[in-house]
């Protein structure tokens, strides 16, 4: 990529908008004096400051998932470029630089239904969640004491599990999900072990396993690796599902003996 | 008398789920609603632990001393028996949030670790990387989506709160919210409601807030005629990372674990930081505070940044800017104790914290203020009840760190069961309890604002507004700046009326939420100006040069916003605090080690 110092003029940005679910999708382009140090939300800011397209016709703010800002809350993901990420954290600068005529384009998500302009309905990984149970079945909130004792090193693997912020970038960016294979996604199964290796969670671990089982889950992967690549809190993705899928297995055939 | 308490939780963050897992588990049929899927709360920006007197490195901490350093660190304005009771339950409320699988550092032995917080010279906070209100928020929201799929909980995600309902008698009969999807204005009835919806960062434009930080719930309950407490109080925190968007928090646990903050001393040396020496750096908060050396607490730090950068004229390149640096931490401590967000400073700025330090300024972070709430967490509405970062109880004149997470739950855990209790003893209502006519004046207020034919853009008043409110309302108050700021906010009131949204669609118009949070921010803006205008004193966060001392005499007393629907206009009054526990002293940081 050459090397220019010269500063650009503008922002040129091409945004694929839809009104709602059911109306067709259409293009509009937007161009802002250039200023350093931009993201993709803050450039979604100034087209609600002053919603003109660059035919000068007047438009409407566009449409998107944000709140936190930081890549943490998982809200913002996107096709940015042609790729999924969190578009908080997609600088501006970086982008211009990507593309061969320095003009950005943004698009909803592409397996997930629209909503309207850049935001689109991800609910069917928190429905995943439940088919997995992902979470510490506890007798109640009432006050019993101290957990066990946990070795560090459980910890260190159980944390960075912790970090999905539930983004579906993974899945999106996943080739076996889709609507044919009805693949849960590389997010739910990290968790799934997330709560595997809780030493109170572990008491499911057999029920989640047998979830995984079967139609839309773990064997559906086909070891594309795109998850692990794209995933902006770099979960060890295929670590999890390499290690799942062991488990799921073992426990196919324990099922398969005992049953 | 409901056979089975209906209650409605307006936030799906700490305080809200909490609250809702009480209720659920009680029995009570619960409906939670939420802008965003409860999972992206604000709740899961936190970041550097949360605050428990468990005594686990052998310092001899206990809960009084927590009690002690919170209400010393709040400069005695909280009312001091809520304190006390949560600093009680935080040992309680850490195993439990331990036994729901959160990820806390742990020690060799397989204990739980803590970390030193500012304000306090015990290490009593645990931790989860620096990432802790997220592991925290997932915690509760994996508990409240197995209440879910029992059927005990119904979720109303993507749900705004606009009002509550209430009934001839003033009672609180449910709520009236807005589907964000299909615009559509709905009346939801409740034996009794609790708001858990946040701060109002977002009034002051840039802050470290997410985006529906806006106070707009509390506002509207404030309009109904619920006290507004302590709306001056607003945390600005030392160190955050200034940005285009946001300014995104670095958290006090950088500090925690050794980071230091310092300035060259010679004004606007060209070397690179990681080259300037030893003996040519300004540990300004290690020199001028040696026992609690980078952890002040955070007020004291915010001024001594600003003093540093505006009087000392000593900013990084004659920048708004001061150095925090944590290169000199080995890199296996920065990976297991910090590395969330040291990610977050290379992601948005490009350098690396590991090896450069970072550049940071204070930013608006935290609403000590609130909602006012009985002991019960009830504000004088009966039937609204509030808990977390919506009320005001806790945190007084300024918040510890890792104190914030410990009172979402602990409010929250009052909170729901309190609104249960109420609920079975509640009689029924008469007709629909109001439920028709707020529904009517809502969807008026919906009309007017789609069809009106005017020239201001919302986006653009709220600019205007955060940069009066920073300008005038935040580290440093003069009381002419903050009539100035009053003036402005009454302006930009009547350029509301001209207002004209770009979007008129009735289909997740987001322009339209936004210009109906507009609104109550306006509000309730107001409110924060006045209080801070007529508190001649300095406490905590509220600092004014013109009124260095604290004055108890005159003002150890919470103020109580109300609103004047005749003057459309905020009116300050002041209520005796509770003090019966430890006697007010002088609060200062600056005593040698």
């Amino acid at each position: 990529m050459a090397e220019t110092k010269v500063t650009p003029k503008s922002i040129k940005v091409e945004v694929k908008r839809q009104a709602t679910p059911e109306t067709a999708a259409f293009v509009e382009k937007f161009e802002f004096p250039y200023r350093s140090g931009m993201n993709i939300t803050s450039l979604l800011g100034e087209i609600a400051m002053a919603p003109v397209t660059t035919e000068g016709k007047q438009t409407t703010a566009v449409t998107y998932d944000s709140n936190c800002l930081e890549e943490i809350c998982g809200s913002c993901a996107m096709l940015i470029n042609g790729k999924a990420r969190m578009a908080c954290s997609a600088l501006v600068d970086k982008l211009m630089a990507e593309t061969k005529d320095g003009v950005i384009s943004l698009a909803p998500l592409s397996k997930f239904p629209v909503v309207r302009d850049l935001a689109v309905d991800r609910s069917v990984l928190f429905e995943n969640l439940k088919k997995v149970q992902a979470w510490v079945p506890i007798d109640g909130s009432y006050d019993l004491g101290p957990g066990p004792r946990q070795f560090p090193q459980i910890q260190e693997e159980r944390y960075p599990l912790s970090n999905c912020i539930s983004c579906t970038i993974c899945m999106e960016v996943c080739p076996q999900f889709n609507e044919a294979t009805g693949f849960v996604g590389a997010a739910t199964i990290a968790q799934a072990k997330l709560f595997n290796m809780d030493p109170a969670g572990a008491v499911l671990k057999e029920e989640r396993l047998r979830a995984l089982a079967g139609d839309g889950g773990i064997q559906e992967c086909g070891f594309a690796q795109n998850c692990v690549q794209a995933c902006p809190k770099q979960l060890p993705l295929t670590e999890a599902i390499s290690d799942m899928g062991r488990d799921v297995f073992v426990q196919q055939v324990k099922d398969f003996f005992a049953r | 008398m409901a056979a089975v308490p209906k209650i409605i939780v307006v936030g799906g963050g700490l305080a809200g789920l909490s609250s809702v897992i009480k209720i659920a588990e009680a029995g009570g049929k619960v409906d939670l609603f939420s802008i965003v899927p409860v999972k992206r709360s604000h709740s899961v920006c936190a970041q550097g632990g949360i605050n428990a007197a468990k005594n686990l490195k052998g310092e001899g901490d206990d809960v009084f001393k927590h009690f002690d350093d919170t209400i010393y660190g709040g400069d005695f304005l909280a009312n001091q028996t809520p304190v006390k009771n949560m600093t009680a339950q935080g040992p309680a409320i850490i195993d439990l949030l331990d036994r729901m699988g959160v990820p806390f550092n742990r020690t060799p032995e397989g204990l739980l670790d803590f970390r030193r917080f500012g304000g306090t010279l015990y290490h009593r906070t645990a931790f989860a990387g620096a990432t802790t209100g997220q592991q925290l928020l997932y915690a509760l929201d994996e508990q409240v989506r197995r209440f879910e799929s029992e059927g005990k909980v119904q979720k109303y995600e993507g749900w705004e709160f606009l009002s509550a309902v209430l009934d001839e008698a003033g009672v609180c009969r449910g709520i009236c919210a807005m589907d964000l999807r299909t615009m559509e204005v709905k009346t939801f009835h409740a034996d009794a409601i609790i708001i858990c919806t946040g701060g109002n960062g977002a009034i002051f434009g840039k802050s470290t807030n997410s985006v529906v930080c806006t106070g707009s719930a509390a506002s509207a309950l404030y309009q109904q005629g619920a006290y507004y407490s302590n709306g001056e109080f607003i945390q600005v925190h030392p160190t955050a990372i200034p940005g285009e968007d946001k300014l995104r928090l670095m958290s006090e646990s950088a500090r925690g674990e050794g980071g230091r903050v310092w300035v060259p001393r010679k004004k606007g040396d060209p070397r690179p930081a990681k080259t300037i020496p030893e003996a040519d750096r300004f540990y300004f908060l290690e020199e001028w505070y040696p026992k609690y050396g980078n952890l002040v607490p955070r007020d004291i730090a915010t001024r001594a940044i600003h003093r540093i950068v505006y009087q000392e004229d000593l900013g990084i390149d004659g920048q708004p800017m001061v150095y925090l640096d944590v290169s000199h931490i080995d890199r296996e401590t920065l990976e297991k104790k910090i590395e969330g967000i040291l990610e977050i400073y290379e992601k948005f700025v490009g350098e690396d914290p590991h090896e450069v330090p970072m550049k940071i300024f204070p930013g608006v972070h935290y609403t000590m203020g609130g909602l006012w709430v009985d002991f019960n967490q009830m504000t004088n509405i009966p039937g609204v009840f509030a808990a977390g970062e919506s009320d005001y109880s806790i945190h007084g004149a300024n918040r510890l760190g890792a104190n914030s997470l410990l009172s979402c739950i602990y409010g929250g855990f009052v909170a729901g069961p309190q609104a249960m209790l109420y609920a079975k003893n509640l009689p029924a209502q008469k007709g629909d309890g109001g439920a028709a006519k707020e529904e009517v004046r809502q969807r008026e207020f919906n009309n007017i604002l789609l069809q009106n034919e005017g020239t201001e853009n919302p986006f653009k008043l709220w600019r205007e507004l955060g940069d009066t409110m920073t300008r005038h309302a935040t580290i440093i108050r003069y009381n002419a700046g903050l009539r100035e700021a009053d003036e402005k906010i009454v302006d930009l009131l009547a350029r509301y009326r001209n207002i004209n949204l770009s979007d008129k669609s009735a289909w997740a118009n987001t322009s339209f939420a936004f210009a109906r949070q507009l609104y109550n921010m306006l509000q309730l803006a107001r409110v924060i100006v006045q209080g801070a205008e007529k508190r001649d004193e300095s406490r905590g966060a509220h600092y004014k040069p013109d009124f260095t001392e604290r004055n108890d005499e005159k003002f150890l007393k919470t103020t109580m916003g109300s609103y004047d629907p005749i003057a459309d206009a905020p009116v300050i009054t002041y209520e005796e605090v509770d003090t019966q526990w430890i006697t007010p002293r002088p609060r200062r940081y600056d005593a040698s080690a």
